[in-house]
């Protein structure tokens, strides 16, 4: 067999295999049980609270796990503005690159506080070392640590009885952060670093190139960055084309790791939830689902990546590699469309090929993933959005076979439906209203520039940008010339409430669901662990999702494809 | 609200001191374990420089094997690759125009045994590697111009070619600088 295909088939099957513990530790943690690491991370923790005045016990409703989570997000904009528009005199800047312009900083200080991670600058010109460390890595390990927690107060208002305490967000967070997160960013930070990442201090080397040219190569403490960036699914590299470069990914081994990484923590998740709930065959419904969608789009666009541009081929030369405009010899076309699925479907968005160059419908669906937003999802907050479409499809179905509509014996009522409505809604709104904002703007002003390809392809960039702003996905069609007072203020304000809006609206119903009377189970009870409920979520996400999205991406992939054959 | 703030403060700083100081000097202080303490390798030449073993570098002269177009020039102060979508016109016109570039350079190959990777800008513009396919086929044009034999080029392209990992996963692939300092020292 084709080793470009064995080498994906490996990525997947070792993450998942390795996601299954991994979401068994991670209910432990979140259930204050016993693990292996405690001896390391008890102190650790046990000092965090005491300087700063926890107490982990003390448990909080839904609204207080708002207010501390909004509170400490709001002080983290103002450390990341305050870095970035000073950055360029600050201390620890070898390559003496400048301090953002505000609306620049605004952007990118959003992008990286919702952990989307957007990226309207370039690495090795546009930060300091200063920057890239205590700025954009800071805010990858606790904004991913924040979507975690949240998902942790939607597992706990799950359970089996009714409270409005759920739990305490302090303890959730640094747990997250430092029983998770860190140990993982440390593992593959050391592994890429092994293999040839940097991890120093030095500036930008300059040397004479064998046939004369004065070049130089940028350096610094990539791997440590590297590594909370695909664990986190934060996704904002180091180097400009992120993954692509060959110093944040040197070899097919890193980029197994990396790949893995991605979606190592949102499958682990959803396992997590059926350990801690005992319900492990919800679980599996959830992952089935979540991994038929994947599948779904992966396997065109490999096979679509592999077969070249058609473009090209009528040009009469050999594409035996596939489409490889954009791609790195290293990891081949496979590999590359692999990785393409597996950032857009988690909320990740780090590339290690240019999707602005990859072929038009696999362009599509990767958009599409991010679209749906939920197949895998963000650390945490994936799971969050799939709640919400779990949420509609119970009151579908109960609807549908005359049940009243319960979800793990609490009744869903027209309160959480109007929330669950307006969190799904919103996503296609910002998405939809924002392209057509910045169509109108560039039919009205032709020569704004913005864009790096014509016709239907031109528009896509414009869609992606709001796609992946939306989805808090970060990447890109790069083409797109975003580094503009336009572009960096609308994607910032749909950065904001593409985010806190969907972690917001899941607490919000879990707690009130929390609160209600315990119905236990029954005949009348629609079982939501079963396939066929599986099958009936999945309809609901495709006519949710994906169906809203058709016409839009009629004018820009779809159109591109058929303008190509 | 107040008393969260304060506490919002403490824990920020906290954080801050955990991943901001005491993970990167952990690494850094690992990195001095890596088989390169954590720098870029560089490879040199009689005391000099001449490359970076992972970054690729500009080839394009008749008597090297040429490495693949860059969107930045193989200038690795930055990085970034060509965006161009696939049914851009312009960028098809360049396609057509390094495919004709390619065919003077190399007279006696076929147009459909020109690997496309060889037309086209990898995504870092820093590709260090080429496909085994991708250097075989200059095999005949450096022969010519360097006088060696053909047997002898593609037996310095096979021993440089990298395996898959562990033999099966993944694309074989061949770096160029390594290719090309050894091209040097053929006789």
């Amino acid at each position: 067999m084709n080793t470009e295909i064995l080498g994906i088939v490996l990525s997947f099957a070792l993450t998942v295999a390795l996601a299954i513990p991994l979401g068994k530790y991670i209910a432990k943690v979140y259930a204050g049980k016993p693990t292996s690491l405690d001896p390391i991370f008890n102190p650790v923790e046990k000092l965090f609270f005491r300087l700063s005045g926890i107490n982990p016990t003390q448990e909080m409703t839904w609204k207080q796990h708002l207010v501390a989570l909004l509170t400490i997000n709001l002080l983290w904009f103002f450390w990341a503005m305050f870095i970035l528009m000073n950055q360029g005199w600050l201390p620890w800047n070898p390559d003496g690159n400048p301090s953002m312009s505000p609306d620049l900083a605004f952007n990118t200080a959003i992008s990286f506080l919702v952990n989307c991670n957007l990226q309207h600058y370039s690495g090795e010109s546009g930060m300091s070392y200063l920057g890239q460390i205590s700025c954009l890595m800071f805010l990858q390990f606790v904004t991913a640590g924040t979507g975690m927690a949240a998902c942790a107060v939607v597992f706990n208002a799950m359970k089996e009885r009714t409270t409005d305490k759920l739990g305490n967000f302090y303890d959730y967070f640094i747990k997250s952060c430092t029983r998770v997160l860190l140990p993982l960013s440390f593992l593959v930070a050391l592994i890429i670093m092994f293999q040839g990442t940097p991890m120093n201090v030095e500036g930008k080397a300059s040397f004479i190139s064998m046939q004369g040219d004065t070049v130089q190569v940028s350096r610094g403490p990539a791997a440590a960055l590297i590594g909370i960036k695909q664990i986190g699914t934060n996704g904002g590299g180091y180097f400009g084309v992120n993954s692509a470069h060959p110093l944040e990914n040197p070899t097919y081994l890193t980029n197994i790791v990396e790949v893995g990484s991605i979606i190592i923590i949102p499958i682990a998740m959803v396992f997590a939830l059926g350990f801690y709930l005992q319900r492990k065959r919800l679980s599996w419904m959830i992952f089935g689902v979540m991994t038929l969608g994947f599948i779904l789009f992966l396997l065109p666009t490999v096979y679509l990546e592999m077969q070249g541009n058609p473009a090209i081929s009528q040009m009469g030369i050999g594409q035996h590699l596939g489409s490889m405009e954009g791609k790195e010899i290293r990891f081949g076309s496979a590999a590359s469309a692999f990785w393409a699925i597996t950032t857009t479907v988690t909320s990740n968005g780090s590339v290690n090929a240019m999707h602005d160059s990859l072929t038009p419908l696999s362009g599509m669906f990767a958009m599409l993933g991010m679209m749906i937003n939920s197949l895998y999802g963000g650390v945490g907050v994936g799971f969050l959005n799939f709640y919400i479409f779990v949420i509609i499809a119970v009151f579908i179905s109960g609807l549908m076979v005359g049940r009243t509509p319960e979800f793990l014996g609490k009744k869903i009522e027209a309160r959480e439906m109007k929330i669950a409505t307006i969190v799904a809604l919103l996503h296609t709104l910002l998405i939809l209203a924002g392209t057509a904002i910045a169509s109108y703007v560039f039919v009205r002003n032709p020569s704004i520039g913005w864009l790096n390809n014509p016709q239907f392809h031109g528009f896509s960039e414009m869609l992606y940008e709001y796609t992946s702003s939306s989805a808090n996905n970060g990447s890109g069609f790069e083409g797109l010339g975003d580094n503009t007072p336009f572009w960096n203020i609308s994607t910032g304000i749909v950065m904001i409430l593409s985010r806190f809006l969907p972690i917001i609206g899941p607490i919000a119903i879990a707690g009130i669901l929390a609160n209600k009377k315990f119905i236990p189970e029954s005949a009348g009870t629609l079982k939501t662990d079963t396939s066929t409920f599986g099958l009936m979520v999945f309809a609901v996400i495709l006519i949710v999702a994906a169906l809203s999205f058709f016409p839009s991406l009629a004018l820009g992939p779809i159109a591109e494809y058929f303008s190509m054959k | 609200m107040k008393s969260q703030l304060f506490t919002a403060f403490k824990l920020t700083f906290l954080c801050l001191l955990l991943f901001v100081v005491i993970y990167p000097l952990v690494l850094l202080g690992f990195a001095k374990l890596a088989p390169n303490q954590g720098k870029v390798k560089f490879i040199e030449r009689q005391g000099k420089i001449v490359g970076a073993e992972n970054v690729g570098q500009k080839f394009d002269q008749d008597r090297y094997f040429n490495s693949r177009p860059s969107a930045v020039n193989y200038n690795a102060a930055g990085s970034g690759g060509s965006n161009k979508g696939p049914s851009n016109p312009d960028y098809l016109k360049d396609v057509q125009a390094r495919i004709d570039t390619f065919l003077v350079h190399n007279p006696g190959i076929k147009k459909s045994e020109i690997p496309s990777e060889l037309v086209t800008a990898s995504g870092s513009g820093l590709d260090p590697h080429l496909s085994p396919a991708g250097a075989l086929i200059q095999v005949d044009r450096i022969a010519l111009f360097r006088h060696i034999s053909k047997e002898k080029l593609v037996q310095l392209v096979d021993a440089h070619t990298e395996k898959p990992l562990l033999g099966l996963f993944g694309p074989e692939r061949v770096n160029i600088l390594k290719l090309n300092l050894a091209l040097d020292e053929l006789k």
